[in-house]
This record gives C-alpha cells, sequence and structure tokens, in this order.
C-alpha cells in the first residue's frame, strides 16, 4: 500500500512539474470567463446555459493530459521496471486514474466553484454541478488514463484521443446536463450508474491497452 | 546480499519461440543458468539478444516453449527509467523503495558504480556513460538475484567497465545469475555462450 502511494504521488508530481495539474484548470475557467462575453450579460440566460457549459468545459479538459499520462512513462521504461516488479498493467492503470483524480478531477472541483461565480450560477445549481461532477469525473479519468494509453505512441495521438473520447463521454454529458433540469433526481442516478460502471471498467480497459502496447 | 541464498536461483529456457512482426526472432532456443553463472549472449546486431532479455524478464508472451525462473529478476536495457528532473540518488531510492531496499543499499550500489559524486545531480544532465551507470546502478541496488544486462559495457569508459566486472563478479560469488548480451566479448569469465544467430524463419 506504502508502495502504492509512492507512485501515486510521483503522478501528483509529474503532473505538478509537466503543468498537468494547471493547465485544465486554466482552461475550465476561461470558458467559464469567455462564454458570458458570448451570450451577452443576460442573468437569466446564463443561468440556464451556464451548467451545461461548464459540463462541456470539465469533459474537454479530461483530454488536455493524455500525452503526458502514459507515453512518457513508456518512453523512458518506467512501465517496464513496473511490470517487472509484479506490477499488473491494470494496477498500473489504477495508479495513473487516483493520480488523475487527485491531480485533476480534485482541483476541477474548486475551480468549478470559482466558475460558477463568474457565470453566476444559482447556488442550488451549483450544488447539484458539484454533485454531478463528483460523480462523473472518476468516470472521465478512467477514460483519460485509457485512452491515453490506447494512444500512447501513436501519430496525432491527441486528435485521435479527441474522437476517442467524444462517443464514449456522451451519456455522461447526457446525463449530467440533465441533472441541472429542475428535477434532477433520475438524471443524478443515471449519471452515478454510468459513472460508476465506467470508472470500474476502465481499470481493465486500459490494463490492455498497455498490455497490447508492450508487444 | 545474504537474502537470496536463502533459495536457490536458477533459470531454464526450453524448446523457447518467440514470434514478433510476423516472424520468429527466436526459435528452438535452450538454455539453462544455475546459481552464479554469468551468460553470455551474442549475436549481429537484430539477432534477437534484447528480446530475449526482455522475454526472460517477463515483458513479452512466448510462442511456444517454457520459461522457469526461481529469483527475481532485474533488467537493465537502453530504456534508463529513471525520472528526468529528481537528483541520482532521489531517483534511485524511489526503486530502492520499491524494491525493498534500503538507502544504504542505493549509496553502496552507487559507490560501486563510480557515482557518489553526481548523486546531487539531475538526471538530465549526465552524460552518457553517467546515464549507463546509473541504470546499473539500479539494477546493483534491487538486490534481484537475476541480472539481465542488454548491452552492458556501451558507452562505459575502461575504469567504469573494470567496477562493472567486479559488480558482476561479487554478484556470481554470492550464487547471482548474470546474462549479458553483447556483441564484442565480455572481459571477464563467463560460465557459457549463447550465440543467437540471424537465421530468419518464415512464419
Amino acid at each position: 500500500m506504502k508502495k502504492f502511494t509512492e507512485l501515486v504521488v510521483r503522478e501528483i508530481r509529474l503532473a505538478w512539474i509537466g503543468g498537468g495539474l494547471w493547465l485544465p484548470v486554466v482552461f475550465y475557467l476561461a470558458v467559464a470567463t469567455l462564454f458570458p462575453f458570448v451570450t451577452g450579460p443576460d442573468k437569466a440566460l446564463l443561468a440556464r446555459t451556464g451548467g451545461g457549459i461548464l459540463w462541456i468545459a470539465a469533459l474537454l479538459s479530461t483530454l488536455l493530459p493524455i500525452e503526458r499520462l502514459i507515453l512518457p512513462d513508456r518512453q523512458s521504461g518506467f512501465l517496464d521496471q513496473l511490470n517487472i516488479r509484479g506490477w499488473s498493467d491494470e494496477l498500473i492503470a489504477i495508479v495513473k486514474i487516483v493520480g488523475q483524480l487527485v491531480a485533476f478531477a480534485i482541483p476541477l472541483l474548486l475551480a468549478t466553484i470559482i466558475a460558477s461565480a463568474l457565470i453566476g450560477l444559482p447556488e442550488s445549481k451549483l450544488q447539484t454541478l458539484l454533485i454531478g461532477l463528483a460523480f462523473a469525473l472518476p468516470a472521465l479519468s478512467g477514460l483519460a488514463v485509457t485512452i491515453s494509453a490506447l494512444t500512447a505512441g501513436l501519430n496525432g495521438a491527441s486528435a485521435l484521443g479527441g474522437l476517442l473520447l467524444v462517443p464514449l463521454a456522451i451519456p455522461i454529458l447526457i446525463f449530467g446536463a440533465g441533472t441541472l433540469s429542475d428535477d434532477p433526481g433520475n438524471a443524478m442516478q443515471l449519471l452515478a450508474a454510468t459513472a460508476v460502471a465506467m470508472a470500474a471498467l476502465s481499470p481493465f480497459a486500459a490494463g490492455a491497452a498497455l498490455r497490447a502496447g508492450r508487444n | 546480499m545474504t537474502v537470496r541464498q536463502a533459495h536457490r536461483t536458477s533459470l531454464n529456457l526450453k524448446n523457447v519461440a518467440i514470434f514478433r512482426g510476423n516472424r520468429f526472432v527466436l526459435d528452438h532456443l535452450n538454455l539453462a543458468a544455475m546459481e552464479g553463472d554469468t551468460v553470455w549472449i551474442r549475436g549481429a546486431n537484430g539477432s534477437g539478444k534484447s528480446t530475449l532479455l526482455r522475454t526472460i524478464a517477463g515483458l513479452l508472451d512466448i510462442h511456444s516453449g517454457t520459461v522457469d525462473i526461481i529469483g527475481t529478476v532485474a533488467l537493465s536495457d537502453e530504456n534508463l527509467a529513471l525520472e528526468a528532473n529528481l537528483s541520482l540518488s532521489k531517483a534511485l531510492q524511489f526503486w530502492a523503495f520499491l524494491d525493498n531496499a534500503t538507502p544504504q543499499d542505493t549509496t553502496l550500489s552507487m559507490t560501486a558504480m563510480d557515482i557518489m559524486s553526481l548523486s546531487n545531480v539531475p538526471i538530465r544532465y549526465l552524460s552518457t556513460g553517467q546515464r549507463k551507470r546509473a541504470g546499473l546502478a539500479r539494477v546493483l541496488a534491487s538486490k534481484a538475484s537475476i541480472w539481465l544486462l542488454d548491452e552492458p559495457y556501451n558507452g562505459l569508459d575502461s575504469a567504469s567497465s573494470a567496477s562493472l566486472d567486479a559488480a558482476i563478479i561479487a554478484h556470481s560469488n554470492v550464487g547471482g545469475i548474470t546474462l549479458l548480451a553483447a556483441h564484442q566479448s565480455p572481459s571477464i569469465n563467463v560460465s557459457q555462450s549463447v550465440v543467437l544467430d540471424r537465421q530468419v524463419h518464415a512464419a
């Protein structure tokens, strides 16, 4: 367990050094800042559409770190050395996902509070948004690691990553945006179910991608 | 270093075939190494030396045959696997921690490879030969009983080569196995050598 923690700490350190920690947050806040310029200062409109825009921003910011999640570790032989020491590909994927949760999901949740203030989201909507994102972010972290493992070393990895993420993340986006309606109950349950299933499956998908990439 | 003597170390490959990129890279390969053996794996470029070491390390799947390993394995190849921004000693201690080795083991291995003076230098500033020695120090500190060294003498000056020879002999004396993949003859006495031919078998 101590070794697992040490590896997760390494993930966070690398995210900190490589800009993977701040880049998604800055992107997310930039969207929140720019959106009112597009729609104009209509408070009612912003309150109605702002939550949806933050969902899209959160989803797209998932893509930003995917090039540095797996590829550098594959090239440096780091993944090989972990495999030799008996770490399974699935366990390595879990390390990466937990690292993403700490270095990406938590900062994004904090940024959501700032972003919703910038857009002028009502407090009740902010609460729903935070709960919805808290469900969705483990799934999005899992997707980011899986896509990163799938595209590591390919030409145009980030463009391909975008193509892969969009269809896979659509259920999360639909239910996530659905929670922002006046009765969020059902959509929240569906969001939670989808997100839990995705988060639970992603270590296996990412592990299989890591294994395929090694051979 | 006495722990590994508690159980026997051995390496046994029987009739191993490895199929990669639509061809057999290795075929009908047999190799048996006992405690204290140093094996020279020789062959031309592209004859499958690195593939063989990666297979023994468990990184590649075998097509047929059996690989039996008793003991723990450490690999040093062209990939350093040390974090570029960390100082040499911190980067080595990261692996030592994962290997259940003590900081003392790291210090000893750095002394053995004569890189103690570089301990505070970040990995990205090291020269080719220094990086090679850092990778070897990681193997030395791992306490693994089977060392897989891929072209370990490349980039080393004569003093460093002598340090490596001494480390391999010390490893052999406590019952460890060393596999040296090199196209040139190593300067130490090897207990056996395995020649990989370049003959390509059609699929």
